[in-house]
């Protein structure tokens, strides 16, 4: 038996036994913690996973808890929508649509936005619905609602502190497991990219602005239903619990309990919730006053684990569980993915025409024009400065140029999204690496299979996509053995020499199936064997009809290599032509050496 | 509403929105140079105005309590450091400001009788506590984490927001307070009745963005912090620190932040909790500017100082509802004119 | 080869080292971008270190400054520092042009300079409009610009710039990196006559230089940087005719020596 099973089997067991052993205020205070982990675990999505802050998230819980109380408890309402205040269950519903639809709204707002406008943006719309929420007389205005009835589940009325409780715990697993299968999957891993890995996501073909409104979407919901819960077990609302500083509250939880992780929200919440008991226990009587001075408390707590923990609790306390590393296993049996058709060996596949691009006063590329066939290697050099990069990036569509035309397959490409040219077939690698360091191997060059599979978020989620995850994964295998990093395969990908970071992005790249491949200084940082390995999987691929581009400073390993060169110095084109040809070059000569005189 | 009342309703507006406008410029400069979102700056107005307010009422002001803790800490850690280091002289100047200074204005304050002082005097003092604050606070809470992304510097601020709102309620109780205004004079302008007040708050406002505007195009420390706005690295390399950016920065906003809140104390009622809601609005603000200028940000504060007063007319329940959502017309342009997918630090 | 070159050599020449760097190491991550590296820069040299792209060139740099964290022992102007500082590098006279200028691009091209004193200024210092001068005697154009805004200017300008901002700190040594990136030949041929003019003033260089025979023509002592570690040194000119320099750093297979001895 496994540790962690184990571990995971004595937590559950004890879980079920709480109501029958521990006195009614324990199982309060677990039933808070259950709510408070239900919200946290939105935020470990949202903000560990995806690097996006709320502090808003109990503006949602409100509106789970205010749906449902308004619902069920309102004898005037309009017949159309009067039937769903029936059962707790039709309000559930109507809260979860409900929150969507605000969190899509607040979401297309805020999420284009660069990181901190985000949670600014949750702070104001957190104020203005607790004020709505205590200002609506409708809602009851401060006093509040009361008298909301019970969830009856099966002819049974949960309405005790120990029934309801299962159902909390309930909701909280199946939420934490339904998480945790998302983000082991094809949408879980464009999600764990969106934290410092967006440039790169999108070059594979990921939509992160989609996958940034799915977390905040899902973080929203999970908030609503943590309502929805807590307006039943206390059977009344005010706008007290759902104001900003709940909210802030609410990211403490997931910080402190460490919000990288799905068993974060539980610790953080665990032990937010306890020290608030505690503390608002002791503080009063030691400081002779009245009043919610945890806070002051809180508030030195999260600065020290900012300080000195930043992935919070969870890591330390499962280093006491001892857990053996669980690979991924290859199916080999699985059906291989399908594989577009590549253009016959020859035919014009990219072809950049007089593409001009000022910063300001500087013009980075001035008029570049070059052409890549299937089944070439064209190779572009030139020294520090040249304006490779900039070309590179105008190719790429990570930026726009100021005029000229780019064609792929005969499409203009100039100024699109990268993610629409990779789904054309170009697939790209990156000058600075650029891969997702605590990810494996086998995940990293996983996503570049992106467009090449389409389960989305609730297959994920319960598990309809391992037939298409097999795939994926073998696809992702079957590249790493290609460029002979096999060995490395379940290694986290920041583990690697730079040399075999770079080896990766090229397998990652593959992975997408392209016909182009760009590749940004590829041999930098590799040793002499690496180097030839490089060399040797580059001309079986053009061998296969694979047409490259290749940036390079190296010029022993471009001239054994390409069958065509384009110099450029100065954001020009100097020289174009044959490898020996350029060596002769003396124009290229000075360009690489230099001179005074 | 007829004239007079729109008159009124607009003086309101225009007094409280030059001092968004004051903490708008402030939140700007504190993002532009240190990064950090300084969501406790409205606590340096309440800091400010209810020192005031205790040394009226001829209490100490327990603020000074804390100044004395955060320098004991400061004296603690840059003064070892310094010793270590061997550099006996810096670690008497660390002890100098952040230990003999807090416990000096300590004494002072516990013997002087504050309440009998000048108001100048008492505006003064009340200074001398709050402002050294922001430096002593940036030094502990985010010199060790100057590099950290964005994101967690904000829930520092955000940290240290709830923790002075606690300590703020500690020291200063739930009970809100008024202080006296600085001039009881006042004008009749046409149908309007201009306070004197009202006067002092525009006034010292227009006079303090001047002075900042001289400060950041004359002087070598404003061109440095400039500097480090504009590109840190930079800024690195000519020897201006980020440490001491950072402090000098704090140092302004904490100055800006208490000086408002004296201003704004007999105006409005301030609670330990008000701070908040008044900084929000120097931030609504200041996203109006996109946090980056200035010039708009304090045509922002105007705008949000404006929409406030009109709405608690209108709408007086839903005042703070409305100046919120104003916020989303803002980002949804914002939203719109951004298209680049950008790479989160 | 390596070995033994490193063995043989150093940079004896040096008298009176201003910098004295022994066995700096960097490491990003579990990645080494620079491994025990060691160099000597004497009073008044103009030392190099040239190398391929991604050798560790400017992490070299950066760690000497201070700007970056490192292993190792950095000796300045004769006392050591266990942890560089930024700050206290350039009070001391250390300053560096980095390889993209780093200028404050929305203000004035004087303002830019004056920064330069920063550290002067804050010790009390006074004088750097004196030094301005200078500055503005030796670039002429920066002068006939001083009001433009410093992001609206041409790339030579930016460098001439960033050299006269650093110049304005009165430094003992002066690390530029990578100083003729991107410029035209006319441009590069007028930053070397600057830096050799500097050199006369007294002023210690380390330069770090993709334009190796131009870099190999003014210094006095070399250094080739390879994947992280020193792979040879010597005199300036011995390695400018050694053909395994051109190979090391330009992998043209030793085809074209003749042109650097040109």
């Amino acid at each position: 038996m496994r540790t962690d099973r184990l571990a995971l089997g004595a937590f559950l067991a004890l879980l079920l036994l709480v109501p029958a052993i521990l006195s009614p205020y324990y199982v309060t205070l677990l039933n808070y913690i259950g709510l408070y982990a239900m919200v946290a675990l939105g935020l470990v999505l949202l903000t560990g996973v995806g690097g996006l802050t709320s502090f808003g998230q109990a503006a949602f819980v409100g509106l789970g808890a205010y749906t449902t109380a308004a619902l069920t408890t309102a004898t005037d309402l309009p017949s159309w929508i009067a039937w769903v205040g029936a059962s707790p269950w039709l309000t559930l519903v109507a809260g979860l649509i409900l929150t969507a639809v605000v969190a899509v709204l607040i979401g297309s707002l805020t999420l284009k936005l660069s990181g901190h406008f985000l949670p600014l943006g949750t702070i104001a719309w957190g104020i203005s619905l607790y004020f709505l929420f205590g200002t609506m007389a409708s809602l009851g205005g401060h006093t509040g609602i009361s008298g909301i009835p019970a969830i009856s589940l099966f002819g049974w009325t949960l309405d005790d502190g120990g029934e309801i409780y299962y159902l909390i715990w309930a909701f909280l697993l199946v939420a934490m497991l339904t998480t945790h299968n998302l983000l082991d999957s094809r949408e879980g891993r464009a999600i764990r990219a969106l934290k410092g890995g967006r440039v790169m996501a999108e070059a594979m073909g990921v939509d992160t602005g989609r996958a940034r409104m799915i977390i905040f979407v899902i973080a929203a919901l999970l908030a609503c239903a943590s309502g929805w819960l807590y307006a039943h077990m206390q059977r009344f609302v005010n706008p007290t619990p759902f104001g900003v500083h709940i909210g802030i509250e609410y990211l403490f939880m997931a910080v402190v309990g460490g919000a990288g992780y799905v068993w974060g929200a539980i610790v953080g919440a665990g032990v937010i919730t306890v020290l608030k008991q505690w503390l608002q226990d002791w503080l009063p009587s030691i400081l002779g006053a009245s009043g919610n001075f945890e806070m002051i408390v809180f508030g030195i707590l999260m600065v020290l684990v900012l300080h000195r923990a930043r992935e919070g609790l969870w890591p330390i306390l499962k280093k006491l569980v001892p857990m053996r590393a669980i690979h991924k296993t290859i199916d080999a049996g699985a059906e291989p993915l399908p594989r577009r058709t590549l253009p016959k060996a020859g035919e014009l596949i990219l072809e950049a025409k007089d593409v001009t691009r000022k910063f300001g006063g500087l013009i980075a590329n001035n008029n570049m024009s070059l052409e890549v066939r299937a089944g070439e290697i064209l190779a572009l050099i030139g020294p520090n400065g040249a304006g490779k990069s900039t070309m590179f990036n105008q190719i790429s569509g990570v930026d726009t140029p100021t005029s000229g035309e780019v064609l792929f397959l005969g499409k203009p490409v100039a100024g699109h999204d990268s993610r629409e040219i990779a789904r054309l077939g170009m697939s790209r690698t990156f000058q600075h690496v650029k891969l997702l360091p605590t990810m494996t191997v086998l995940e990293n060059v996983a996503i570049g299979a992106h467009l090449r599979s389409g389960k989305g978020v609730l297959s994920s989620a319960w598990r309809l996509d391992r037939a298409e995850e097999a795939r994926i994964l073998k696809e992702a295998a079957a590249q790493i053995e290609r460029v002979g990093l096999t060995e490395h395969m379940y290694e986290e990908a920041g583990s690697l020499a730079l040399g075999q970071q770079r080896i990766l992005e090229i397998a990652r790249a593959l992975c997408a199936d392209p016909c182009l491949l760009l590749l940004d200084e590829p041999a930098a940082g590799l040793r002499f064997k690496e180097k030839e390995a490089l060399g040797d999987l580059l001309k079986k691929l053009r061998s296969e009809g694979m047409a490259t581009l290749i940036v390079e400073h190296d010029m022993d390993f471009v001239m054994n290599l390409v069958d065509r060169v384009v110099v450029m110095e100065f954001g020009q084109k100097i020289a174009e032509g044959l490898p020996d040809e350029i060596q002769q070059n003396p124009a290229v000569l000075e360009a690489y050496l230099g001179g005074v005189e | 509403m007829d004239m007079s009342i729109a008159l009124i309703l607009g003086q309101d507006g225009i007094t409280n929105g030059a001092i968004y406008a004051l903490l708008a410029l402030a939140l700007v400069l504190v993002f532009a140079v240190t990064r950090v979102i300084f969501i406790q700056q409205g606590e340096f107005v309440a800091y400010g105005a209810l020192t005031l307010a205790m040394m009226q009422s001829g209490a100490l002001p327990a603020t000074v309590w804390l100044l004395v803790v955060m320098g004991v800490l400061v004296t603690a850690l840059d003064g070892a450091k310094a010793l270590k280091a061997g550099q006996g002289r810096r670690a008497a100047a660390v002890a100098g400001w952040n230990l003999a200074y807090p416990l000096a204005l300590a004494g002072l304050l516990s013997v002087l009788p504050a309440n009998t002082l000048p108001l100048a005097l008492q505006v003064i003092l009340t200074l001398a506590i709050v402002v050294p604050m922001g430096p002593m606070m940036y030094r502990l809470m985010y010199q060790p984490i100057a590099s950290a992304p964005v994101l967690i510097l904000l829930i520092v601020s955000v940290a240290l927001h709830i923790t002075m709102v606690g300590l703020g309620l500690l020291f200063f109780g739930a009970e809100g307070q008024r202080t006296p205004a600085f001039s009881d004079a006042s004008f009749e302008l046409g149908p309007l009745m201009v306070t004197g007040q009202t006067i002092w708050v525009l006034v010292v406002s227009v006079l303090l963005i001047v002075a900042l505007y001289q400060f950041f195009e004359r002087t070598l420390y404003g061109k440095a912090l400039r500097a480090t706005a504009i590109n840190r690295v930079g800024a690195q390399l000519m020897g201006i620190s980020p440490a001491l950016a950072g402090k000098l920065t704090f140092f302004l906003a904490a100055f800006i932040g208490a000086l408002s809140g004296v201003l704004i104390a007999p105006i409005t009622t301030i609670y330990y909790d008000t701070g908040f809601l008044i900084g929000l609005k120097g931030f609504v603000a200041a996203i109006i500017g996109g946090l980056a200028s200035y010039p708009l940000a304090a045509l922002g504060a105007l705008v949000v100082g404006l929409l406030e007063a009109f709405a608690s007319f209108w709408a007086s329940a839903y005042k703070e509802v409305i100046v919120f959502t104003l916020i989303i017309p803002v980002l949804l342009w914002r939203s719109l004119t951004s298209r680049h997918v950008e790479e989160e630090e | 080869m390596t070995q033994q070159t490193q063995a043989a050599a150093s940079n004896a020449n040096a008298k009176n080292p201003v910098l004295e760097v022994k066995d700096l190491s960097v490491s990003y991550g579990k990645v080494e971008a620079l491994t025990n590296a060691s160099i000597t820069v004497g009073e008044g040299q103009i030392v190099t270190v040239i190398g391929p792209n991604g050798a560790g060139k400017t992490t070299m740099l950066s760690a000497i400054m201070g700007v970056l964290g490192s292993k190792g022992q950095v000796a300045f102007d004769g006392s050591l520092e266990v942890v560089p500082e930024v700050e206290r590098m350039v009070a001391r006279g250390m300053n560096l042009v980095p390889e993209k200028r780093e200028l404050f691009g929305e203000m004035s091209v004087e303002d830019n300079l004056i920064l330069g004193a920063f550290q002067r200024y804050r010790m009390g210092k006074r004088g750097h409009v004196q030094t301005l001068e200078e500055v503005y005697a030796l670039f002429p154009r920066l002068k006939e610009r001083r009001d433009q805004h410093a992001g609206t200017m041409s790339g030579g300008e930016r460098q001439m710039l960033a050299v006269g901002r650093a110049l304005m700190a009165k430094p003992k040594l002066l690390m530029l990196d990578e100083p003729s990136l991107g410029l035209a030949p006319l441009i590069v041929r007028e930053i070397f006559r600057i830096i050799g003019e500097l050199r006369r003033r007294g002023v210690s260089i380390l330069l770090v230089e993709q334009n190796a025979r131009a870099a190999l023509q003014v210094a006095d002592y070399a250094y080739v940087l390879e994947t992280g570690q020193i792979a040879m040194q010597g005199p300036a000119h011995e390695l400018a005719d050694d053909p395994r320099v051109i190979e090391a750093y330009l992998g043209f297979g030793g085809k074209h020596q003749a042109m650097l001895s040109t």
